[in-house]
């Protein structure tokens, strides 16, 4: 059955980027596309699939310790998943460090399984053909938040420290476009082509956007975490490559999470 | 519980030497070095892409609600007219059927982008400038009967081919990349581009 949606979803994108129109037009009517797809399935997500690999890897022993990452502690204690992702990023004192989800996953398949930083920090992104641990253990834990309120604190110093951190590079202009986060994301109601950008420094257009990632993206076939969108979108920026679990992406998401605090968590998602 | 804790954030606020905020110098400097660590080089984007010319950085300054300073807007400006050239035989208008397909291609400066192949302006992603294109962007303000409106004259001309060069020259902070200062089109697609705004046969004008 859950593959019959993603089969579906395909199918229905394909028809659309073959009808030849413009490249942006199409994506409009994919938007649409998606949107009736999307109604028409209901409450399913193609995600789904993801979640559940993502359980089973949570549970299943691996590494070289043989353990599992049931004992993690995302913030909340040793195998509190319920919740944990909507108060993240958020200080820890074992590493004394503030983390994301993704950067605490290493450490837990560190200190937990045994694997060496790089062997945890590898393939982040899985693509067709090519399944990998990391996205499906953060649909996994993100959907353990679904309809919880975001609630990232900033009473830590370090916490304090990387939110402002966040907002600089939100703000900080460079490369040979000139171009800043808030250059498409810092004014209101605007678009590229026909792609609506929301305005990240706004509490409304922030919980949207931050409430809605990780996303199942029709056009990919994948789940995409927020890590994966960060990537993408310092790309169109004419930036190098941002590495994965990097201080900069910790702080961003420290800034585009704290900023949608109050609205309740809803993902992972399903875009175009 | 409650006290410990709050010893224990005044403890660590002492420990990581914060009493005082940071100054925006002092924020903006560790933003780069955090930069610098959190990037790897790959395809044509070296790590040089994150240090900061003096215009980046004062733009940089000036945003998120911190208001740029009239006295130093004036001064960004004629810093970024001074560095305007313009082609050695004078001529600025091109084609404009070229300028339309330049328009048009968004292609260039990522690092999935191939640096050999020449780079396109996209100036559809932030503006309108014909009535044939309906999938255009709205950063920037409609371009449509841009001469019409403003004339077919030399000095509108010119203003053209400085815009697209460089758009700081009259907006300070402005979110339009550099085109000329920055090297990202060649003189010849300017040159097609200012065509395409000026030429009265160019769709932008009817
Ligand atoms: C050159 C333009 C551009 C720049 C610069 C840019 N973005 Fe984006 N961003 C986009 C576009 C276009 C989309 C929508 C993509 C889509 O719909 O597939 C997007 C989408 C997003 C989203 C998801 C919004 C949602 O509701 O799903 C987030 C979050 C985001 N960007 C954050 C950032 C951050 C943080 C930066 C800086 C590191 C940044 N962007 C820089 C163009 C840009
Ligand atoms: C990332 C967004 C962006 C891109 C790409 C872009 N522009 Fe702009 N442009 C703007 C903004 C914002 C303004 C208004 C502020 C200003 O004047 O600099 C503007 C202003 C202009 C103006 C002045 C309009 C007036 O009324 O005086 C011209 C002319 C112009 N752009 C032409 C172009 C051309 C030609 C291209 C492609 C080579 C282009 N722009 C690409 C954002 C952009």
């Amino acid at each position: 059955m859950k593959h019959t949606w993603e089969r579906a979803a395909r199918v229905a994108l394909a028809a659309v980027l073959t009808a030849g129109a413009s490249a942006s037009a199409q994506d409009r009517s994919a938007v649409e596309e998606i949107e009736k797809y999307r109604a028409a399935l209901g409450d399913g997500n193609p995600a789904e699939l993801w979640e559940a690999r993502g359980e089973a890897l949570w549970k299943e022993k691996a590494g070289p310790r043989n353990a599992s990452l049931e004992k993690c502690d995302l913030g909340l204690g040793p195998g509190v998943v319920r919740g944990a992702y909507a108060q993240l990023p958020r200080y820890f004192a074992d590493t004394d460090m503030v983390q994301d989800l993704e950067s605490r996953l290493v450490t837990c398949r560190v200190t937990l399984q045994g694997l060496t930083p790089e062997e945890a920090r590898k393939n982040p992104f899985g693509s067709t053909g090519k399944k990998v641990v990391n996205d499906a253990l953060v649909a996994f834990i993100t959907s353990e938040s679904r309809d919880v309120k975001m609630n990232v604190s900033t009473a830590h110093p370090k916490e304090q420290a990387a939110y402002e951190l966040g907002r600089e590079i939100f703000f900080y202009r460079g490369g040979p476009y000139d171009f800043a986060c808030a250059t498409c994301h810092g004014v209101d109601n605007v678009r590229i082509r026909l792609q609506d950008l929301p305005n990240l420094t706004r509490q409304n257009d922030a919980q949207r956007a931050y409430t809605t990632w990780p996303a199942y993206r029709v056009s990919q076939g994948e789940v995409r975490t927020f890590q994966w969108r960060l990537e993408d979108c310092f790309r169109q920026q004419r930036f190098p490559h941002l590495k994965f679990t990097s201080e900069a992406s910790i702080a961003l998401t420290m800034f585009l999470a704290k900023n949608a605090n109050g609205a309740p968590f809803n993902a992972p998602a399903i875009k175009r | 519980m409650k006290n410990h804790t709050i010893a224990f954030a005044v403890m660590a606020a002492i420990a990581a030497g914060c009493a005082t905020a940071p100054t925006e110098d002092e924020l903006a400097a560790k933003a780069h070095d955090v930069l610098k660590r959190s990037f790897e080089p790959r395809g044509q984007a070296g790590l040089d892409r994150l240090d900061q010319d003096s215009l980046q950085r004062m733009c940089s300054k000036y945003s998120g609600g911190n208001a740029l300073p009239a006295d130093v807007a004036e001064r960004l400006q004629k810093e970024q007219m001074a560095l305007i050239k313009y082609p050695a035989s004078g001529k600025l208008i091109g084609d404009w059927k070229r300028g339309e397909k330049i328009a048009q291609s968004g292609r260039g400066g990522q690092f999935s982008d191939d640096p050999k192949k020449p780079s396109g302006a996209n100036c559809y992603a932030c503006h309108q400038l014909t009535k044939q294109e309906i999938s255009y962007g709205t950063i920037g303000p409609s371009l449509y009967n841009f001469a019409k409106l403003r004339g077919y004259g030399p000095d509108i001309q010119k203003y053209a081919w400085n815009k697209v060069y460089n758009s700081h020259a009259y907006v300070a902070c402005s979110s339009m990349p550099r085109f000329g200062y920055k090297g990202i089109l060649t003189e010849e697609q300017m040159q097609d581009l200012v065509a395409l705004l000026m030429d009265p046969a160019s769709p932008v004008n009817h």
